[in-house]
């Protein structure tokens, strides 16, 4: 049994006299126990929302919320604000982009730390400091007990993001969410990131939901692979399968588009023409259409459905063709 | 007509850092730029690559002298550019133009696309009738792909794209010899950052222009440099043209930098070999001793605290490096050894300076 199982969820912005906003249409994906999955896509699609309605994090007014969340055997959808804050941290862990941002300023990183330990396990302020302690030796944080003492303005970038991490992980949950954890860091910071992420999550059997826009990163950590265009799951598969032989034409393009290190260099990049179109709601049929060079005349008009395929699942009338195996 | 474009020797762009209750007194320096040396060939881009605090953002707006530099000289096209004043150096911008990061934050929000673009032809001169003009504008727009419908619209009706290609046009429409971009792709989607990679190469090829790139993504750099600067803490550690950089690293910070740069492929993910560095980048404002990278690298060694390598041309091919031990590296025979991460502060160096000149300033205060 998948321990988180995501299905049919939309999240619907609404505001007295606009239009509403789907921001994401209809998404279903399921994380098995230890598993690694990666959510990817450009900005607006919908990743990040994806993830905050997951955790029950929208705010309660303006957005309509629909269909199923099950952790294990709860929706999470219909929890009560009390039991969801139980499980927030404790069962499910999440780490966000900005370490800056999402650390109090004014309270030292100790108190932070020692808080989950304290709020979910009963631990008094001094056990849970001492565990916090360990928590940030854990995570590579040099000189740990003074450490505690500070407050976020002093530590580094990469340091914030370990101590964020070292806060998700403290109640050692069953699944940890992480959305763009490494984008505001610089690469050899992010290399470092990245591979504490990946020891934790192989030492601790934890699952992981990897929310990024890097396909780069994708490919070393996940081990099935989401791929959103406009709100919506286009294609689904594990990361060999999905990069070796991409099927939809926007999964392509995207990895054909990134200059690649370790290839020569071209003359010019393949580019995906157009951006992300504005008019929302999207239009009915295959919201890539209008940027797609392989667009047909069944892909404007009715709604295309993500059908299963061996590798996983495509949403596509007209994907790319698999090569024939040699 | 020379080769050289532009000439940039031993650069040093230093910020003081104020202090005091009173009267400001400078208590230290960050050490933004520190001694840069480079030239950039007509008609080549050169990328210019480091991560963010490593001072090329400073080595390009030091270039324009947006910044002053502190000392060292830049030479463009035979003028020293250093020696320009006031009206002059006004004047002389128009033949180097800067292309921003962030498009939203560096377009007027309240000017049409066509205010935008005239003011700096009537800053130099060029608006001399209006109907010529408007052809100049039109064709620039038309040469980074957006219709003459653009020049009465605003930033906000564009999409990010679209705004930096705007940018782009604004720094065109002067008809300028060298574009220094900063972070021209980062604020970008990837599907649009292959667009405007694109653009920049068409440009350049349609009409002879001089790039110098700045950038924190090495392959988007390698991608369209001819050469390719790396930086750290405000010098440069190495210089290749951009196969030679991947293929042959000899400073050990390259080689951390290129493998700790995620591949989107995962069958050369799973055996890649990580050099993951320890710590973070040091205080520019108290840099180590000797070579800046030594608190970070796995093939330190004692000479490495004592003397600072400078940036010599390591063989035929013309890549330069600094590092003393770049040949012992290359070879083999000297091993990497484990780095401990040392504490860094983003304040570190001049906080506690800060801190005791205020209480001794306090206790000198006269009783009230």
């Amino acid at each position: 049994m998948p321990l988180l199982d995501v299905r049919d969820l939309s999240v619907v912005f609404q505001r007295k006299g606009t239009a509403p906003v789907k921001a994401v249409d209809g998404v279903s994906f399921t994380v098995e126990p230890g598993q690694t999955v990666g959510l990817v896509g450009e900005s607006g699609c919908g990743k990040s929302v994806t993830s905050l309605a997951i955790m029950g994090l929208l705010p309660r007014r303006g957005n309509k919320v629909t269909g199923e969340v099950m952790f294990e055997e709860t929706d999470l959808l219909t929890l009560r604000p009390q039991e969801l804050r139980d499980r927030r941290g404790r069962d499910i862990g999440m780490i966000f982009q900005d370490p800056l941002s999402s650390l109090n300023p004014v309270i030292p990183l100790g108190v932070q730390v020692a808080e989950v330990l304290e709020r979910h396990q009963g631990r008094t302020r001094q056990a849970a400091l001492k565990q916090a302690r360990e928590l940030l030796d854990a995570v590579g944080i040099p000189d740990p007990a003074r450490r505690l003492k500070e407050f976020p303005h002093q530590l580094s970038g990469g340091m914030r993001q370990r101590a964020l991490i070292a806060i998700a992980l403290a109640c050692k949950p069953r699944l940890l969410i992480a959305d763009e954890p490494t984008t505001a860091l610089d690469v050899t910071i992010q290399a470092q990131i990245l591979t504490l992420l990946k020891e934790l999550v192989d030492d601790s059997g934890t699952a992981l939901v990897m929310i990024t826009h890097d396909l780069g990163v994708v490919a070393g950590l996940c081990d099935t692979v989401n791929v959103l265009y406009a709100g919506k799951v286009v294609e689904r598969a594990g990361r060999h399968q999905l990069f070796r032989e991409p099927r939809h034409p926007y999964t392509d393009g995207l990895l054909q588009s990134v200059p690649r290190l370790d290839v020569d260099r071209g003359g010019r990049l393949h580019q995906i023409r157009g951006s992300v179109s504005d008019n929302i709601p999207w239009p009915e049929g295959c919201a890539f259409a209008p940027r797609c060079d392989r667009v047909i005349d069944d892909c404007i008009g009715d709604t295309v459905p993500l059908e299963p395929t061996r590798a996983g699942a495509l949403r596509c009338t007209n994907p790319v063709p698999r090569e024939v195996p040699v | 007509m020379s080769d050289t474009l532009v000439r940039i020797d031993d650069l040093k762009v230093h910020f003081p850092i104020k202090s005091g209750l009173l009267f400001d007194r400078t208590v230290g320096y960050v050490y933004a730029v520190d001694g840069v040396s480079l030239t950039v060939r007509r008609g080549e881009t050169y990328g210019l690559v480091g991560e963010s605090g490593c001072g090329k953002s400073t080595l390009g707006r030091g270039l324009l002298r947006l910044v002053e530099p502190t000392s060292g000289a830049i030479t463009f096209d035979g003028t020293d550019v250093r020696s320009l004043k006031g009206e002059q150096m006004r004047l002389f911008r128009r033949r180097i133009q800067m292309v921003f990061q962030d498009p939203m934050s560096s377009l007027d929000p309240r000017q049409s696309v066509e205010s935008l673009l005239v003011e700096g032809l009537k800053a130099h001169g060029l608006h001399k009738n209006k109907a010529e003009a408007q052809k100049r504008l039109r064709s620039t727009l038309d040469s980074v792909g957006l219709p003459a419908s653009a020049l009465s619209k605003y930033p906000h009706e564009f999409s990010g794209g679209q705004r930096q290609r705007i940018g782009i046009a604004r720094a065109l429409v002067l008809g300028p010899e060298l574009i220094v971009a900063d972070e021209p792709v980062s604020a970008l989607d990837v599907s649009i950052q292959a667009q405007v990679v694109n653009l920049l190469g068409d440009l350049q090829e349609s009409l002879g222009l001089t790039y110098l790139v700045i950038a924190h993504d090495l392959a988007v750099v390698r991608h369209i440099s001819d050469t390719i600067g790396v930086m750290y803490l405000g010098a440069l550690v190495e210089e290749a043209d951009g196969d030679q950089l991947y293929e042959r690293p000899l400073h050990p910070y390259t080689r951390a930098l290129l493998s700790a740069v995620p591949i989107p492929d995962p069958r050369v993910e799973d055996r890649r070999e990580r050099i993951l560095l320890a710590g973070d980048l040091p205080s520019p404002a108290n840099p180590p001793s000797g070579c800046r990278f030594r608190t970070r690298c796995p093939w330190s060694q004692t000479r490495c605290a004592e003397e600072r390598p400078e940036l010599r041309v390591f063989d035929d091919s013309g890549q330069r490096v600094a590092c003393h031990f770049a040949e012992d590296i290359l070879s083999g025979e000297l091993r990497p050894h484990e780095v401990h991460a040392q504490l860094v502060r983003p304040d570190a160096g001049h906080t506690p300076d800060v801190g005791n000149e205020l209480i001794v300033t306090r206790t000198d205060l006269p009783a009230p």
